[in-house]
């Protein structure tokens, strides 16, 4: 099992990422340089936040571009997980591997805090390992993560149970004030159809250590983990 | 003389400073040669009317590294690695542009971290505006007129986001600071940014061009017209020269700066560089020169070799030209090729501009000639010094109790209870600005960002994990110019004392200071002499905690027409924390724990919040303090922390002891607010007090509030008599409201929702207000 993390120009969450996968859930993991135009040998490609090329035209806009994620998008297509935290969530949006885009949050502030999620959907190799409605604490640290798509892809998102993350009050409710961005329908984390491509606006890597405050990140890494174990084991 | 009074006093030289110039080089100088040396010696660069007195601050300790005079201070923090940590000033260009002002001071000090081989993991700030509130509008005052209060709020936004955007995009997090509203900051708002870096001891980088011969390498962003001396723009030559102005405020650029970070300490594990300095103010004179004066050497540089980012540039301006995002690098011998080929990968530009020379001068060449010329002591240790005229001015010593009782009697409301009285005085000395909560600013900030930061914004330190050591550091920035203004020397003392404390409370043994002193005009006596006062503050409070100056930096010239600001020395304190277990945050924990007061209560309300709030003034003696208790104080709130005694310590000082108890009683992350039951009595007694207002508001240092289990409370009292430290139990934490009374009769009866939502919800409501 192998984990990749790709480094775009400006990344700045990627040794976070690179620690969590290696120190806290213990898994080989090596980072991906943005010019390079293959992931072979990996089985999980994380595209971690930042700001890659400065967010300077449009979050994402640029990173998707990079040779390296033409390979992760033919990778995605034979089925690979991919995992975008943040701006890799920007850049997913960006590369057309999810549909959607994130606008400025509703305050135009950047905005960091800790924020409560609902899982909504645990039928996916990034939520097994979460109870459904089950609410968690993870922070959030951007200035556009105003998750935005048109009525149709919200409905076809919907009913195709790819919403896997909303934003909530502590007690699960979706409320007006717990919505810290004004995305639609509260919308902090989808998948794709083929539910192997993943992107959520909170920073699950900031969440696994008790040491930070909350551990209710890590599960998500665990369900990767678990998922990948099975397949091998299938195959073997 | 080649150059009239008028240039001179463009590029700010005296004549008598000409004259030394002249000596020095044993010519006139040329045009571009004047711009140097107008920039090397001016009072940014070249210290020169603060450093007689900054060499009375002790600068030696045991975990000492490297102390002033280089890019940042470094102090050994374990296990073989380092913090290299500095403060630095971006006053003036952020009262012009917030927004890039503040923006390119951080990125400023970053910089001055990662040329010294230390990868930047943490940034704080200081901030100093005008007034913000719309009931302090006072038409007849122009610091305090509606269109001053909406412009104080601008610079306020504007700074807080290009610190944000700076560092959440160059990915440092910004843990901690503090805010802070006077009048006096209303036309020079100050903008003070400190950031720490980590590098191992054997690792660590300096600015000296060693090696003749070596080559001189350019590397980072273009050089453009920006950022140039904005004292020396108005010379006739100039000006036709410079087809057009460009504004003196610079660009920042992080998405630059994180390139440049990480090409850099990559460069430097490949060990392909021997020494390398930013090019921050004066840009490529000032490195080049100190990089010669340092090593002993001198630095030859073409110009037509400089990446330049406009056409045909003078000689003049890229020697003064303060474009952000550059360094300037010697490289080992032989490994320049792969340097070069580092930079590429990472999309800069490097080019080999130079190379070291035996003699110690300065040589610019421009289009194949030799335009500049200059000793580089000349322009380092042989700058002017100035043992500028001193006078005292006579340090305030009102008693204010009287007008504070006059103002409580005049505002108790008929048939209201002195609890309603004292409750609501107390809800909103925690709505006043400078105490309220700084939500609105930190929650701006990535303030989690390299997955470190163990104690959220807000507690009385930051305090991040180093991943490396699995040790902790404390950092905590602290200023009061009222204080300082009132009697400079002992605001100073305090200062330094209650960052300590600050690092104290949360785990840390406070290791070391940077400071950053900002002024009023050095050619006043009386700001020469606060100064001075403040230097020997200082110098007093860090001998006595032990904690040496590893640098900082002076800005002087904080006025704006002709009104200064208050002497505001801002104290950076650096603390260590061996074991985790040992981290301690300022909020109760437990109901039934015991709640516990270290040290006494004094007289001390003159230059209080509680004064402000009531009479909007500030004057009076200020806080006496007893540097061998404070420093005992401290000693016993570290051992009961080590010892495990203790579930949570606060600072008691600004605001008074009321502040400091709501304050614990207020919600924190993934914890409720909790009430507290405080009878006051045998502290009042203790302390030979009894009036309700200095019992709660007086500001008095050297206190420290813990709460206990109550099986460990003997512990504790029993380890503060060994301290011979005051010590009483004052009450116990539970319920939901905030009781205090003294001997039994009520002062506040609050509850602790109300108190916390007048603290919260002032900032928001005072800056989220539409425009007028």
């Amino acid at each position: 099992m192998k984990f990749g993390v790709v480094v775009f120009p400006g990344s700045n969450c990627d040794h976070d990422t690179y620690h969590v996968i290696s120190k806290v859930i213990g898994q080989p993991v090596n980072f991906i340089w943005h010019k390079e135009d293959s992931v072979e040998g990996h089985d999980v490609i994380l595209l971690p936040g930042g700001f890659s090329y400065g967010d300077y035209l449009r979050t994402g806009a640029i990173a998707r571009f990079s040779p390296v994620m033409r390979a992760v998008t033919a990778f995605a297509a034979e089925g690979g997980l991919v995992v975008g935290i943040c701006n890799g969530f920007q850049i997913l949006c960006e590369a057309g591997l999810l549909p959607g885009s994130l606008l400025r949050n509703r305050d135009l502030r950047f905005l960091c805090e800790h924020v409560t999620l609902r899982v909504e959907e645990t039928n996916t190799p990034f939520t097994r390992a979460y109870q459904a409605g089950q609410r968690l604490s993870i922070p959030i640290a951007h200035g556009e993560g105003n998750y935005f798509c048109d009525d149709a892809t919200l409905a076809e998102l919907e009913a195709e149970h790819r919403v896997l993350f909303r934003y909530c009050a502590p007690n699960g409710e979706l409320t007006e004030a717990a919505n810290p961005n004004g995305s639609r329908h509260h919308i902090a984390g989808i998948c794709n159809r083929e539910r192997n491509v993943l992107g959520l606006m909170p920073h699950p890597e900031r969440a696994a250590e008790l040491s930070l405050g909350s551990q209710d990140g890590r599960a998500l890494f665990v369900s990767i983990v678990d998922h990948l174990n099975e397949r091998i084991g299938r195959r073997a | 003389m080649t150059w009239t009074p008028e240039q001179l006093q463009q590029h700010r030289l005296t004549t008598d400073e000409y004259r030394r110039i002249e000596e020095l080089l044993g010519r006139a100088p040329n045009l571009t040669e004047l711009g140097i040396f107008s920039v090397m010696w001016s009072e940014h660069c070249s210290y020169k009317s603060s450093k007689v007195h900054l060499r009375r601050l002790p600068t030696e300790g045991p975990c000492l590294v490297q102390g002033p005079g280089e890019n940042a201070g470094i102090v050994e923090i374990g296990n073989g690695w380092c913090a290299a940590f500095k403060i630095e000033s971006h006053n003036h260009p952020s009262f012009i542009e917030p927004y890039q002002g503040a923006a390119t001071g951080i990125g400023g000090i970053l910089r001055d971290i990662f040329t010294m081989g230390a990868r930047p993991v943490a940034a704080l700030n200081s901030l100093r505006f005008g007034p913000i509130r719309d009931a302090e509008i006072d038409a007849a005052s122009e610091a305090t007129s509606a269109a001053a209060i909406a412009r104080n709020r601008r610079i306020m936004a504007g700074v807080v986001k290009g610190l944000g955007d700076y560092g959440n995009a160059f990915g440092v997090p910004t843990i901690g600071g503090e805010v802070y509203f006077d009048k006096g900051y209303s036309l020079n708002p100050l903008v003070n940014a400190f950031a720490l870096g980590l590098v191992r001891r054997e690792q660590i980088f300096y600015g000296k061009a060693e090696g003749v011969g070596n080559s001189v390498i350019y590397v980072g962003a273009k050089t453009g017209r920006d950022g140039i001396h904005g004292a020396t723009m108005a010379s006739a030559e100039f000006d036709e020269a410079a087809m057009e102005k460009r504004p003196t405020v610079q660009v920042g650029d992080p998405f630059s700066e994180k390139l440049l970070l990480e090409a850099c300490l990559e460069a430097m594990r490949e060990q392909t560089i021997l020494g390398i300095q930013d090019m921050g103010a004066a840009g490529l004179t000032s490195s080049s020169c100190e990089m010669g004066a340092r090593a002993g050497t001198g630095i030859e540089i073409d110009l037509d070799l400089v990446p330049q980012r406009e056409t045909g540039m003078t000689a003049y301006e890229m020697m003064l030209s303060e474009s952000q995002e550059r360094m300037l690098i010697v490289a080992v011998q032989g490994r320049e090729r792969q340097l070069l080929e580092i930079f590429q990968r990472w999309d800069l530009d490097a080019v080999v501009i130079g190379k070291v020379i035996e003699e110690q001068v300065l040589r610019v060449r421009h289009h194949g000639a030799v335009v500049a010329e200059i000793p580089n002591l000349a322009l380092t240790d042989e700058a002017p010094r100035y043992q500028r005229p001193l006078q005292p001015v006579p340090v305030d010593e009102t008693d204010v109790a009287p007008r504070i009782a006059a103002a409580i009697a005049a505002r108790r409301a008929a048939g209201a209870s002195e609890a309603e009285t004292l409750g609501q005085l107390l809800a909103e000395v925690l709505a006043a600005p400078n105490l309220a909560s700084k939500e609105w600013v930190y929650r701006q900030y990535d303030h989690m960002v390299r997955t470190n930061t163990v104690v959220l914004p807000g507690s009385d330190a930051a305090v991040i994990r180093v991943k490396e050591t699995r040790h902790s550091l404390a950092m905590s920035l602290d200023a009061n110019g009222r204080y300082c203004r009132l009697n400079p020397r002992a605001g100073a003392r305090l200062a330094v004392a209650e960052s300590a404390r600050n690092v104290v409370c949360s785990g840390a043994q406070p290791l070391a200071v940077t400071n950053c002193l900002n002024f009023a005009s050095p050619e006043r006596p009386e700001v020469m002499w606060s100064f001075s006062e403040t230097i020997d503050g200082m110098a007093e409070a860090c001998r006595a905690l032990g904690t040496p100056v590893t640098g900082g930096n002076v800005s002087l010239y904080n006025e704006t027409e002709g009104r200064g600001i208050d002497p505001t020395p801002v104290i950076g304190m650096l603390g260590l924390i061996e074991e985790a277990r040992h981290i301690t945050t300022q909020w109760f924990k437990q109901a039934g724990d015991q709640i516990l007061l270290l040290g006494r209560t004094g007289r001390d309300l003159g230059g209080s919040e509680l004064l402000s709030a009531l009479t909007g003034e500030a004057c009076g003696a200020v806080p006496s303090l007893d540097l061998s208790l404070e420093t005992a104080v401290q000693a016993t709130c570290l051992a009961a922390i080590r010892q495990g005694l203790v579930q949570s310590a606060h600072d008691g000082s600004e605001g008074g002891l009321a502040v400091t108890l709501a304050e614990a009683c207020f919600s924190s992350y993934g914890r409720e607010a909790i009430g507290a039951s405080i009878d006051l009595g045998a502290h009042a007694a203790a302390s030979a007090l009894d009036d309700p207002a200095t019992l709660l508001f007086a500001e008095s240092p050297s206190r420290i509030v813990l709460s206990v289990s109550p099986e460990r409370t003997a512990q504790v009292l029993a380890l503060a008599r060994e301290h011979q430290v005051p010590c009483e139990i004052l009450g116990v934490v539970g319920g939901e409201q905030l009781h205090i009374s003294l001997d039994g009769r009520p002062l506040v009866e609050a509850p602790v929702a109300s108190l916390e939502s007048a603290w919260r919800s002032s900032l928001p409501r005072h800056l989220d207000q539409p425009p007028a």
